[in-house]
């Protein structure tokens, strides 16, 4: 493998790898603050404990988001050096902006929320969670815009003679378009992840644990649930929306994820499709029309081939092959919705389940225990999707990823840098995971009379 | 113009990373020596449990700052320090959660392990950010494409080490400072004799540096504030014998300052010098970016950097009182809290 192979795996699982702790962070911090709040509001004991105890599950996952974001944050200039001379006008301000308004937040309040129990009134303690919660979703709000300019870039220009894309208009890139309807989309992922999580948990201690603290984890179930429902229909709408919108923007990544060789009116919806040789369809599974109404809202509409999107490339840019990857764009598009629509039935399920104090039945341990990695695994597909999709340009129809590698770096220090990270994210997923499972297993924390006292211990230090 | 106000607000952030982070660095390899017992490690960990990880922001914003306003710098540098950078965040990810997990698990193995996390996590960051500042002042091979031609041993030079040397025992010695500011009875004792011992022999190994980075061209207003970050260095000595904790540690803090002060200055209007030919150097013009996205970045950092600086002064302020290892709860009752019935 040459540094570019090498650089765009390092790539993908440095960023998959962080994108499976981000959906976690950015809900529970949501739900842990909605815990907070419901006991500040009622003074029900019950919602304290529950806030400590997601409160440390959060706080073990959020350690892990923050030290891989860091390897994000400087791996454009590592990897991918010409890239950022290319793209440094528009795309850095973005990252340090992100880090000026949102990260400085996150963290300062993060470390007043855990050590400030007993140095802070309930209400001033209270505000310092929901600034965290707040400061996770507008740091997701930067990063997705500067990623919407690489899918769809708006308000620059390109100058030749530097050689580089030039800001024109901050407003234009902030309020892309194409940010408008991923961000809706990425936060409600976001939310069926925590939700997930949150419901899993809870019913694994209902069922494993049938003689503790059973209310505060049927509230739990419920809250989770509703979280995992309510988000999986707003990831429904908004990625619909999302889809229109790359009709129009980036056709032939539709089209790759379809499959869709010659342009149809109408186009109809492929639920499953075997290539052999030359792209021949071998099998294919299909529901007529559904796919011009996916993709234009009107079940007649026109969707453009890969054929007709890859002549129309070849005028525009020159000889090349533009074309992504299409097995993995079609199953990745797929995975991702499957792997929702399986978590949306599950968490319906549970709640069937768990009216008038009943128990999910056998199996139910399992499904708890898989639930977590359903709506994390659509997420990771989706990104494999939406960044695949977008191939061979790092920047669409601006810059080829093979263009934006760094030329001074040899593949055989990629090699060690990839190799080195891999293993380290490795380790430190079985210590997460163990940490994670040891926690669940210790169940809520008592709330001691000794917690009320002057000098009490702090409660998450260190 | 804009220019200048971009190079002086990355030399800021640089500032602010090296004072704040310099102290956690230093609490981190001290950890394993002054921390004789559970308890008292603990109690360190926790002096700097809520603000470390503010303090890591700052080299976050630092390096998207660069990007935004000088990428031909980001790239060259971020590419060019290729390995010294992957060693940097290895350690910066081991320490990170580090400090989070340590307490998660009662065992005393568990505990001494991720112990020598935070000390490698601190030490080698500590080290090799000042290799790499050292080397980007005395200048790196560097074509005419702005790339870099040498590699990790291009770096080892005596001069970068010793500038990883200064940086080391630096903060080494301000965290001491830090400790011997935020925590009592022995540990504070600890602290402040191991001040003096580690403050003599980074003010030597400084003094030494900063003269060596005159002598390759001298820049009078550099020279002028090296000498002031000495002469604070040695103040900082003298608050800690007559017993000024607070004196002693803004002294070593000022040290910090001045000396990326005198850096910047002596780099200044360079970014990156070019060892192969002057003229392939990267300067603030060349490797910037245009006057409307700098304006941009100058109005948002204009807002909301003092904003930062408030609220981040306000958590110091909360977590002003000193922490004793008798305070501290015991981990096993962290580690597993009891099933309530
Ligand atoms: C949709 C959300 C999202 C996406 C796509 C990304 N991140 Fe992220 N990132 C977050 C959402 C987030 C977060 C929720 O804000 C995190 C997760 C855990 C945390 O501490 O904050 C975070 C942490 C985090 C940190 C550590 C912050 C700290 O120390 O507090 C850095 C430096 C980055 N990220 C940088 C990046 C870069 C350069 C990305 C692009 C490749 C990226 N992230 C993708
Ligand atoms: C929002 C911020 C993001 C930015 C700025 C960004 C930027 C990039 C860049 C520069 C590349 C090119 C390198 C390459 O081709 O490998 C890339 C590829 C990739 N990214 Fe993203 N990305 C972002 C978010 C994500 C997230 C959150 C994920 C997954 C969880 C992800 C998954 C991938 C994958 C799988 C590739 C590899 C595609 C390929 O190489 O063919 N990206 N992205
Ligand atoms: C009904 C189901 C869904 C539909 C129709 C849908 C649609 C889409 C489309 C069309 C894209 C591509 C956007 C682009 O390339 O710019 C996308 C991206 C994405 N989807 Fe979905 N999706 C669905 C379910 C899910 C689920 C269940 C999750 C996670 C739990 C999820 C998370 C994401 C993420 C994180 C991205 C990448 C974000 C981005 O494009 O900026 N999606 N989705």
């Amino acid at each position: 493998m040459d540094a570019l192979d090498l650089a765009r795996w390092q790539f993908a699982i440095t960023t998959v790898y962080h994108f499976l702790f981000v959906p976690l962070t950015i809900s529970l911090a949501f739900i842990v603050a909605g815990f907070q709040t419901a006991w500040y509001r009622s003074g029900n004991e019950k919602y304290l404990r529950l806030t400590r105890f997601y409160g440390q599950l959060f706080l073990i996952n959020f350690a892990m988001g923050v030290v891989t974001g860091i390897v994000q944050e400087f791996q454009f200039g590592m990897n991918w050096s010409n890239y950022s001379r290319f793209v440094g006008d528009i795309f850095g301000a973005p990252l340090a902006i992100e880090g000026l308004l949102a990260f400085f937040l996150e963290s300062t309040f993060l470390g007043v929320w855990i050590f400030g129990w007993d140095k802070l009134s309930k209400k001033v303690h209270l505000a310092v969670i929901w600034i965290t919660a707040i400061a996770t979703a507008v740091s997701a709000y930067i990063i997705l815009a500067a990623n919407a300019w690489m899918q769809h870039p708006v308000g620059s220009t390109i100058n030749q003679t530097a050689g580089r894309a030039e800001l024109k208009d901050f407003f234009a890139v902030v309020l892309n378009p194409t940010v408008l309807v991923t961000y809706p989309h990425v936060i409600a992922g976001v939310f069926m992840t925590g939700g997930a999580f949150v419901l899993g948990v809870a019913v694994w201690r209902l069922l494993r644990r049938p003689t503790e603290d059973q209310a505060p984890f049927r509230t739990a179930a419920r809250v989770g649930a509703s979280v995992l429902l309510v988000g999986s229909l707003f990831v429904l709408i908004s990625g619909d929306i999302v889809g229109k919108s790359i009709a129009t923007d980036q056709p032939m990544k539709l089209a790759a994820a379809e499959g869709l060789y010659q342009t149809e009116q109408p186009a109809s919806l492929s639920l499953f499709t075997l290539w052999g040789a030359d792209n021949k369809e071998v099998f294919s599974a299909k529901i007529p029309n559904l796919l011009s109404f996916l993709a234009t809202g009107d079940t007649n509409g026109k969707v453009v081939g890969i054929d007709e999107m890859q002549a129309q490339y070849t005028a525009t840019y020159g000889a090349g092959d533009y074309t992504p990857s299409v097995p993995v764009t079609f199953w990745s598009f797929r995975l991702m919705i499957g792997a929702g629509i399986l978590a949306a039935i599950a968490a319906l399920w549970f709640l069937w389940r768990l009216r008038k104090n009943g128990v999910p039945g056998r199996g139910g341990v399992a499904i708890a225990i898989l639930l977590p990695f359903l709506p994390l695994a659509a997420n990771s597909f989706a990104w494999i999707f939406t960044e695949m999709g977008r191939q061979p340009w790092i920047v669409f129809g601006q810059q080829l990823t093979a263009n934006g590698v760094s030329p001074s770096v040899g593949s055989w220090e990629v090699a060690i840098t990839l190799v080195g990270f891999t293993l380290l994210y490795g380790a430190l997923a079985v210590v997460e995971v163990g940490l994670l499972r040891k926690q669940i297993r210790a169940g809520l924390p008592p709330i001691a009379a000794s917690d009320e006292a002057a000098d009490r211990p702090t409660t998450f230090s260190y | 113009m804009l220019h200048d106000i971009w190079f002086l607000l990355i030399a800021v952030l640089w500032i602010g990373y090296f004072v704040l982070e310099g102290f956690d660095f230093g609490l981190g390899i001290l950890l394993p020596f002054l921390g004789r017992t559970d308890g008292e490690r603990r109690a360190l960990i926790n002096a700097i449990g809520p603000v470390w990880d503010g303090n890591e922001v700052w080299v976050l914003v630092a390096g998207g700052a660069t990007f935004a306003a000088f990428p031909h710098w980001y790239a060259t540098l971020f590419s060019g320090f290729y390995l010294a950078l992957f060693l940097i965040l290895a350690a910066l990810i081991i320490r990170g959660v580090a400090f989070e997990y340590r307490g998660k698990r009662d065992s005393a193995a568990w505990r001494k392990g991720w112990d020598w996390a935070i000390f490698f996590g601190s030490a080698v960051p500590a080290l090799l950010w000042g290799v790499a500042f050292a080397n980007i002042v005395g200048g790196v091979p560097i074509d005419q494409n702005k790339e870099f031609t040498g590699n990790l041993l291009t770096l080892l030079n005596p001069f970068g080490l010793l500038g990883g040397v200064v940086t080391l025992t630096l903060f080494i010695t301000h965290g001491a400072a830090y400790i011997a500011l935020k925590t009592e009875g022995e540990l504070r004792e600890r602290a402040n004799k191991t001040l003096v011992i580690v403050g003599l022999i980074t003010a030597v190994a400084a003094v030494v540096f900063l003269g060596w980075t005159q002598l390759q061209s001298m820049v009078v207003g550099s020279a002028v504030v090296s000498v002031l970050a000495a002469v604070a260095l040695l103040g900082a000595l003298a608050a800690n014998r007559l017993g000024r904790e607070g004196w002693a540690f803004i002294g070593t803090a000022l040290t910090i300052a001045l000396a990326v002060v005198a850096l910047f200055l002596h780099l200044y209007p360079n970014v990156m010098p070019s060892s192969t030919n002057a003229a392939y150097s990267l300067t603030i013009s060349n490797a910037s970016s245009t006057d409307y996205t700098l304006t941009i970045m100058t109005v948002v950092a204009v807002i909301f950097t003092p904003l930062v600086l408030l609220y981040q002064g306000w958590t110091y302020w909360i977590f002003r009182k000193r922490i004793s290892s008798d305070r501290i709860p015991d981990v096993s009752k962290l580690a597993t809290p009891p099933a309530a019935s």
